[in-house]
């Protein structure tokens, strides 16, 4: 099973390696007309393209925008998918709800967006608070949105302390542990994460993808995605 | 006054490719006269009878082996040289051009010593360091060729100099800078360049060498080396003379005047070389130095040593001929920090010179020992220089205008198709020598330096070494040479092979 189909996955994985959204788009079409169900293109065809840049990232064969490409291209087979899984009643299985913000004060956004970006390729649903967000406004998003993650970015070394603050909101809603927060940003070290008592920290986008995978993969009511 | 809109300025596709002069007009025409005055007062020592049978014939006054060089005799020299020629790969392709504004880059050569990475002593080279300098130097595309960069501690004297020729052809493909230390080597080398090219004509046609020469300062041409130009003439093998002023010790203290007697030294090599063979390829070049008044050394990695290369290459340009320089060398003795000033601000200012060849990566310790280590940092240096040059591109329709027509103030860049597809041109991408980014201070590792990272770089290049393809009736003719050569002087068995 599966093989009949494979030339098709294949063209699927490279339709996400190339950051070819036209590509993209054509295959989840040509998926229905095939019989594949959209979950299987998801995670058979779409999914290892995303999982194969992000490997080739860590390695340094791929760069920044090849991974932005790749995911554009991943939104544009998503755009075909969705309206068909949600019309089957067999939507995507959501891999976590995340917020993600700039810590107050700090104006930087492209690390946060970037992480977000790649999330949502993996299946995440993300919250983007945007820059410069109080602490208070993080434990309400979380509880509001009944998140799993809420993810901090801070640019500054200066605006790093608005991280531990984060952590402290979300602690005095009582929503910690079943929320984690994580943290990131150019300045921000494994120490520092340890030292604010964050539940994760990860150096580039793609590895807080695989950390936000990690920590989803302990809650055992959600389904990880790759 | 009118005021211009963006949309009546013509777009300029013009890429500047930036450059470095020391010497205006007027002072490299006074260089350049003072060089013609040199040879005639005090003249060149000449060594060799049939040089000077040339000289003389040609109408040079020769008295007590010192030649008094018309200027009229000079400059026809001058004039018969070719203004660019090519050296090949073994595949057959023009990989390295002398000539223009080409800058290329290769090791230093002829080195004694290595410095041992564990002990951080200098030992001497073996067989084995140079083939592993060689699988280096293969793989980094930062050099377009090959030196003969070590003397083998473990290959007798008498052959030292063709036995690691021998080497770099068996292990690799690029161009090599190489050099004689006798004529009888010479010969050798010459054989075994000719079976590696498939017979002399074949050499001829797509040399893969060149051959450093060297007078003796000041203005001397001993009798070796002076034969060595003519053999390299009849050969059509391309020669590279390395003038060797030490500004205040074998040469005048000021750098124009050291720049004087390179030029006549040059000048005269050129004379002799074309009077044996017109039109033979020949390359302007040296490693000029000033002589450091405390050490009494030849300081490589002074600034001012660089300053000699950048003007003598002028002069040569000036001429209008290929040139060669010897830069990317450190006088410390450790691939410190140090060896990262000099060397890298040398291959930015050897690049700007529009210096054709420039010799010396690697090096440290004023030449005394060749670093495997260095290497690879020093072609990370060599990059950053080559992108220099490369300048502004320009090449876009629009500079900045339509990346914000598309994304206006969102400061989405790293999701325009324009970025991805023109990041890579724009961009160099240093390898793992070169740290940037939080990762090694964010993982809690301890933290490693540049040489520390080198010894690991050099081991990956190493690994993903392949020797390059050679026809198996070649690779026999080599090793042939090489016995025969061998057997010359008792060496019972080939090392490094």
């Amino acid at each position: 099973m599966g093989c009949v189909h494979e030339e098709t996955f294949r063209a699927m994985r490279q339709s996400i390696i190339d950051g070819a959204p036209e590509a993209a788009a054509t295959l989840a079409q040509k998926s229905f007309v095939l019989g594949i169900a959209p979950l299987e293109a998801i995670d058979q065809g779409f999914v290892p393209g995303m999982n194969d840049v992000g490997e080739q990232f860590t390695l340094r064969t791929v760069f920044l925008p090849d991974m932005m490409a790749a995911a554009e291209a991943m939104k544009a087979a998503m755009n075909v998918l969705e309206p068909v899984l949600k019309q089957q009643g067999t939507e995507r299985p959501c891999a976590g709800k995340v917020i993600l913000g700039t810590a107050k004060g700090d104006i930087h956004e492209i690390g946060k967006t970037l992480v977000g970006t790649l999330l949502t390729a993996h299946g995440f649903q993300v919250h983007d608070l945007g820059v410069d967000v109080p602490s208070e406004h993080f434990a309400a998003a979380a509880a509001d949105l009944a998140a799993d993650i809420v993810g901090v970015s801070a640019l500054l070394t200066t605006t790093m302390r608005g991280q531990k603050a984060v952590v402290e909101a979300i602690e005095h809603a009582g929503l910690r542990p079943r929320v984690k927060v994580i943290v990131g940003g150019a300045p921000v070290t494994r120490r520092w994460a340890e030292e604010i008592r964050a539940d994760g920290y990860a150096k580039d986008a793609m590895r807080a993808v695989a950390l936000v995978q990690g920590l989803m993969g302990s809650h055992s009511d959600t389904i990880r995605v790759s | 006054m009118a005021t211009q809109s963006c949309a009546d300025v013509k777009p300029s596709t013009t890429t500047v490719r930036p450059d470095l002069k020391l010497l205006d007009l007027s002072l490299t025409e006074r260089i350049v006269a003072e060089a013609f005055e040199l040879l005639i007062n005090p003249g060149v020592k000449v060594a060799t009878p049939r040089a000077i049978e040339l000289l003389a014939g040609a109408g040079t006054r020769v008295e007590n082996g010192i030649a008094h060089i018309p200027e009229s005799l000079a400059r026809c020299a001058l004039e018969s040289v070719p203004r660019e020629f090519f050296l090949y790969d073994r595949a057959g392709a023009a990989v390295v051009h002398y000539g223009g504004e080409k800058v290329h880059f290769d090791p230093g050569s002829s080195c004694l010593n290595i410095l041992d990475p564990d002990t951080l002593q200098p030992r001497p080279a073996q067989s084995g360091d140079l083939v592993r300098l060689v699988q280096l130097t293969e793989m980094l595309p930062q050099f377009a060729a090959q030196s003969t960069a070590f003397v083998c501690n473990d290959v007798p004297q008498e052959i030292g100099d063709f036995y690691r020729l021998f080497l770099v052809l068996l292990y690799a493909n690029k161009p090599v800078i190489t050099g004689a230390f006798s004529a009888q080597t010479l010969q050798a080398m010459l054989d075994l360049l000719a079976a590696d090219a498939g017979g002399g004509e074949a050499l001829k046609r797509r040399p893969r060498a060149v051959f450093d020469v060297c007078p003796s300062p000041p203005l001397n041409w001993s009798e070796f080396a002076a034969e060595n130009l003519l053999q390299l003439g009849r050969a059509g093998v391309p020669a590279q003379m390395v003038s060797m002023p030490l500004a205040g010790a074998t040469a005048p203290v000021t750098l124009a005047g050291s720049v004087v007697q390179h030029a006549a030294e040059c000048i005269s090599g050129i004379t002799i070389h074309q009077l044996a063979s017109p039109g033979a390829p020949i390359v302007w070049g040296g490693a000029p130095a000033i002589f450091d008044m405390s050490a009494g050394c030849a300081p490589m990695g002074a600034i001012e040593t660089a300053m000699l290369n950048v003007a003598c290459t002028q002069v040569g340009k000036y001429f209008g001929l290929p040139t060669h320089g010897y830069l990317v060398v450190t006088d410390s003795k450790l691939v410190d920090a140090q060896a990262g000033i000099e060397s890298g601000i040398s291959a930015v200012l050897g690049a700007l010179a529009g210096i054709n060849m420039i010799s010396g990566a690697g090096m440290l310790d004023s030449l005394a020992c060749h670093s495997l280590e260095k290497l690879v940092i020093d072609a990370e240096a060599i990059s950053y220089a080559q992108s220099l040059v490369r300048g502004v591109q320009t090449g876009q329709e629009t500079l900045a205008a339509s990346a914000f027509a598309q994304i206006g103030l969102s400061g989405e860049f790293l999701r325009l198709k324009e970025t991805r597809a023109l990041f890579r041109s724009e961009q160099y991408f240093p390898s793992s020598v070169i740290q940037r980014g939080s990762e090694a201070r964010a993982d809690g590792q301890p933290l490693c330096d540049t040489f520390s990272r080198a010894r690991t770089r050099v081991q990956e290049v190493l690994t993903s070494y392949q020797r390059p393809a050679m026809s198996l009736e070649r690779e026999k003719s080599l090793l042939e040479i090489a016995r025969r050569e061998g057997a010359r002087v008792g060496l019972q068995h080939l090392p490094g092979v």
